[in-house]
């Protein structure tokens, strides 16, 4: 074996430089939700949809979202998303599709879908690598023209080049976006699938119309919108004390354009006035007058330790924009044909200074099984219903398999690592057997059911960039666990009732069935005529079933 | 135990002339009548018409009908030494018709409607038949013939007081009685030519007489002084091979465990119309003694109803006795009590009235506890194959006065 020789200082040099965004991407896509050619195809068309979703919301425009998949080879797809939203300004078409880390909710504290300004540029770069085409996008906005762009990304620099860009007069929509890609992919249908999350965010989204077009399907399925109004815009809020860590708090001291230290606080904080800011400086022992940008790291240090200890109230919560308890109802009603909904909020909480707010829905039930109805004269009646849907089954399963659970991040569905994520841990820990579902220890609980979980905030803790679970803090269990409780408690009630009255159907049952044989012992041992015996079983049967209640 | 050590030979010459000296003790039994009531017939047809017209007036009045009949267990019955048997307390279950036991109700009605065809016909079901006649009723048919068995129980319950029995209302046991052999002719009659037929028990060779299902219209001779009822059918065929009857002039009758209704009535008929004793030999543990001793003597808390005429009041336990055990020395053929049978007897002592009656019981059942074994009645082998034809039992015989009572 030869020897090889070590490298000094200056060698090693040549070989170091700087590593671009996209090229780091190129090289560890799965960070990104690619990392399989399946997942690879729905990561496209979520970060498509979440973006187009998000800005007909600001743009206060009901959505209305189309989406196609083509095969075009074995592994390869064209993706289209097309919304009717507001359009992106020519200027701006090759930075938001053709960046990295480029957009405007990153440094944004107000709750919208999109957060790193990642998704849909890294899906065009995915595109171009694996197809060796870039993104193809058309756009119109109210008052320009429909600009149609073809483009091509540079790795090492971190930008679009645009090859094509015609304007065109005529559109079919008087404004919006479509998005076009190729994608080495694989379509496949199931749980975790495309169809998968196309349905779940219908029923996050009732208020959106989705449009969906799959390879083997002979024309698109279409989700109705059920609710006509937009949700309303969050505000955007400024950061909370409680939840900025030294070094950014290092970093806002050197940016502000405070010349005070009182008034950077005031500045850049929410729920800091001149009191609380004093309090904080005295706790931290600096002048109130000294300049934010000299702070030092020592100093700094003092003043975020004051932070913590000074009692400031908890983060506004306006930045919050809820479902809503209606329209999660109407979501799973539309998506989900069941016997039974319940659903249930809780008030807006704080983790780590950023304020959120779970909500939860549950679906019981399946329907298609037989359904017993009491009247008002007590009697019951068993009816079998029709299923309303022809694709419940992808939600409500058998009641001898696990719950399905349905985890969302500011609506939008996430599909992967349900084990890991801290909705699934709060719904493990909560005792369903209180509420009428059965349960092993440390486990789903079992039965036909479909369990909604939505939390709002600024800022979402996902457990790693391609936003597939939530980070199990304690404020968030805790909230999920109570919201699931009094959800719980409403399925509860429901399953008892449920219960009793098909105990007192099986025993009136009972009555149907061996009454008549009283009737025939008196005939035989009697000798009395039909009718007689007719009109004895009659007589009994009401005696019998007036002195049962329910 | 001195008793007087005697030869097979001498024994047999001995029981031979007995017997010879016994021919002139002829005693005779004819068929049994019961409490001069004649038409037993008649007053079940009337029975059945009864019940059913009560329920059909109170459901025409637009309530709930019911049925009464007597409790079936050991709580509900008592003992007096003077009567001999188990009687009803009187506590009484009533069945009202709701959802729980509407199709108990029906069956039951459907049960006594087969019962009327059958008594008025002159048909009969075994129990098992009846539970196959069930299942051309639907919906309401029997499921296994445990059911069957239980609401012909609550029926005959419920017409015990007027002496009406299953049998009076055609349902025969499908199991046929003991085994019978000894100084005894039975006087039976052909059922289609009506003639008699006289089966004599001493002239069986190595088989038996079998007890019928139903016997009281049997008739007796017999020249013998006491009636053997054994457990196990080994006991039996060895006393049987060697002509123990003969012997000691008896008439042996088989049990096979908890002795049958139709055994229990044999017995009972041979005990009353030909003035025998009957003396009982079973294992010494708690099922030989509170199973088929108590049941062949004073009847069962299940057919409380009708033990006035199946049990055998006059009944004496000859063994095996735990004290037996230590007298002929079978300390090392035993077995321990398991949990089953201390659970039996203590159980025995606490509730039934039975051996609550009689201290030499309770005395003998705790010994057998405190002694904590249980000995069969082929533990006697562990002596010889006949010590108990040739020690044993002439030995327990020649003081019948000792036997537990």
């Amino acid at each position: 074996m030869a020897k090889k020789a070590h490298l000094n200082a200056e060698q090693m040099a040549k070989t170091q430089r700087e590593i671009s965004v996209s090229e780091f991407f190129a090289k560890n896509r799965h960070l990104l939700g690619f990392d399989n050619q399946r997942k690879a195809l729905l990561t496209t068309i979520k970060e498509a949809v979440d973006n187009s979703l998000d800005a007909c919301e600001e743009a206060g425009i009901l959505p209305s979202i189309l989406v196609e998949i083509h095969q075009l080879e074995e592994d390869r797809y064209r993706v289209v998303i097309e919304d009717n939203g507001p359009g992106i300004v020519k200027a701006q078409i090759p930075n938001i599709f053709g960046k990295l880390l480029y957009g405007s909710k990153f440094h944004s504290r107000r709750q919208s879908r999109g957060q790193q300004g990642i998704g849909i540029s890294a899906a065009g770069l995915y595109g171009q690598m694996t197809c060796g085409k870039g993104p193809r996008i058309w756009s119109k906005t109210k008052r320009g023209k429909m600009h149609a762009f073809e483009m091509q990304m540079d790795l090492t620099k971190n930008k679009a080049l645009i090859t094509k860009d015609e304007e065109h007069k005529e559109w079919h929509q008087k404004e919006g976006t479509r998005f076009e890609i190729d994608i080495e992919a694989t379509y496949q249908r199931g749980l975790r699938s495309v169809d998968d999350y196309i349905k779940q965010t219908a029923v996050s989204n009732p208020h959106a119309e989705l449009r969906y077009l799959a390879p083997g399907m002979e024309e698109a399925r279409v989700y109705e919108r059920a609710i006509k109004i937009v949700p309303e815009r969050a505000d955007e809020i400024k950061p909370h004390p409680y939840g900025v860590e030294l070094g950014e708090l290092m970093k806002m001291l050197r940016n502000t354009n405070s010349r005070w230290l009182s008034g950077f606080l005031q500045e850049e904080f929410c729920r800091v006035g001149p009191k609380v800011a004093k309090g904080i400086i005295k706790e931290a022992g600096l002048g109130e007058r000294s300049y934010p940008t000299r702070i030092a790291r020592e100093e700094a240090n003092k003043l975020f330790r004051a932070i913590q200890k000074t009692k400031i109230s908890a983060p506004p919560t306006t930045c919050l924009s809820p479902i809503g308890e209606d329209r999660i109802k109407e979501g799973l009603m539309k998506e989900c044909d069941a016997d039974f909904y319940a659903v249930a909020t809780r008030p807006p909480a704080v983790y780590r200074g950023n304020p959120f707010q779970i909500e939860v829905g549950i679906a019981w039930g399946k329907p298609g099984d037989d359904r017993l109805e009491v009247d008002k004269t007590g009697r019951i009646t068993k009816t079998k219903r029709k299923r309303g849907t022809t694709d419940t089954e992808d939600l409500l399963g058998n009641a001898d398999e696990a719950v399905r659970v349905l985890r969302f991040a500011n609506r939008v569905p996430l599909l992967f690592q349900q084990a890991g994520c801290g909705f699934t841990k709060a719904v493990t820990q909560t005792a369903w057997k209180n509420y009428g579902l059965s349960q092993s220890k440390g486990a789903l609980p079992v039965g036909s059911a479909v369990i909604f979980i939505h939390m709002a905030s600024v800022w979402v803790p996902f457990t790693s960039e391609a936003k597939e679970a939530i980070a199990p803090y304690p404020e968030i269990l805790k909230e999920v666990k109570l919201a699931l409780q009094e959800a719980g408690r409403k399925l509860g009630v429901h399953i008892r009732k449920g219960r009793k009255v098909a105990s007192e159907f099986q025993k009136r049952s009972y009555i149907e069935k061996y009454l008549p044989h009283v009737g025939i012992g008196l005939q035989e041992i009697l000798g009395i005529d039909n009718e007689e015996r007719e009109d004895l079983v009659e007589t009994l049967r009401d005696s019998m079933e007036s002195t049962r209640k329910i | 135990m001195a008793a007087k050590k005697t030869t097979k030979k001498k024994a047999t010459k001995k029981a031979t002339k007995k017997v010879t000296k016994k021919k002139a003790n002829l005693r005779k039994a004819g068929p049994a009548e019961r409490s001069g009531r004649k038409d037993l017939r008649g007053v079940a047809l009337d029975s059945i018409q009864e019940v059913a017209e009560d329920v059909r007036k109170v459901a025409a009045a637009g309530r709930l009908p019911d049925m009464t009949m007597p409790q079936r267990n050991l709580a509900n019955v008592t003992y007096d030494r003077k009567a001999g048997y188990f009687e009803l307390k009187g506590n009484m279950k009533t069945r009202t018709l709701d959802v729980n036991s509407v199709k108990t109700f029906a069956q039951t009605l459907r049960l006594m409607a087969l019962a009327k065809e059958m008594v008025a016909d002159e048909d009969f079901a075994t129990k098992r038949e009846a539970y196959y006649v069930s299942k051309n009723w639907g919906d309401a048919k029997f499921n296994e013939q445990r059911e069957s068995d239980t609401v012909l129980d609550d029926i005959e319950g419920m017409f015990s007081m007027k002496e009406v029995t299953r049998e009076t209302l055609r349902f025969v046991p499908e199991e046929h009685g003991g085994s019978v052999v000894g100084n005894l002719i039975v006087v039976d009659k052909d059922p289609e030519t009506g003639e008699d037929i006289r089966s004599d028990c001493a002239a069986m060779g190595s088989g038996a007489y079998t007890v019928p299902s139903s016997v009281d219209h049997l008739s007796f001779e017999t020249t013998a002084d006491f009636v053997l009822a054994i457990e196990t059918g080994g006991m039996f065929q060895r006393l049987n091979h060697h002509r123990y009857w003969r012997t000691a002039n008896c008439i042996l009758v088989e049990m096979g465990g908890v002795p049958t209704r139709a055994t229990r009535r044999f017995v009972r008929r041979i005990a009353d119309g030909l003035k025998l004793p009957v003396y009982a030999f079973v294992d010494c543990d708690p099922y030989g003694i509170c199973n088929i001793y108590r049941t062949l003597k004073v009847g069962s808390g299940q057919a409380a109803h009708v033990n006035r005429d199946f049990c055998v009041p006059t009944a004496q336990f000859l063994g095996v006795t735990p004290q037996d055990i230590i007298d002929f020395g079978l300390e090392d053929a035993t077995h321990p009590l398991q949990p089953v049978d201390v659970k039996r007897a203590k159980d025995a002592l606490k509730n039934d009235p039975f051996f609550q009656a009689y201290p030499k019981w309770k005395k003998a059942i705790n010994q057998m506890l405190k002694m904590g074994v249980r000995a069969e009645q082929q533990a006697f082998a562990k002596w010889g194959l006949n010590f108990v034809i040739e020690e044993y039992l002439p030995k327990k015989i020649a003081a019948t006065k000792n036997f537990l009572p």
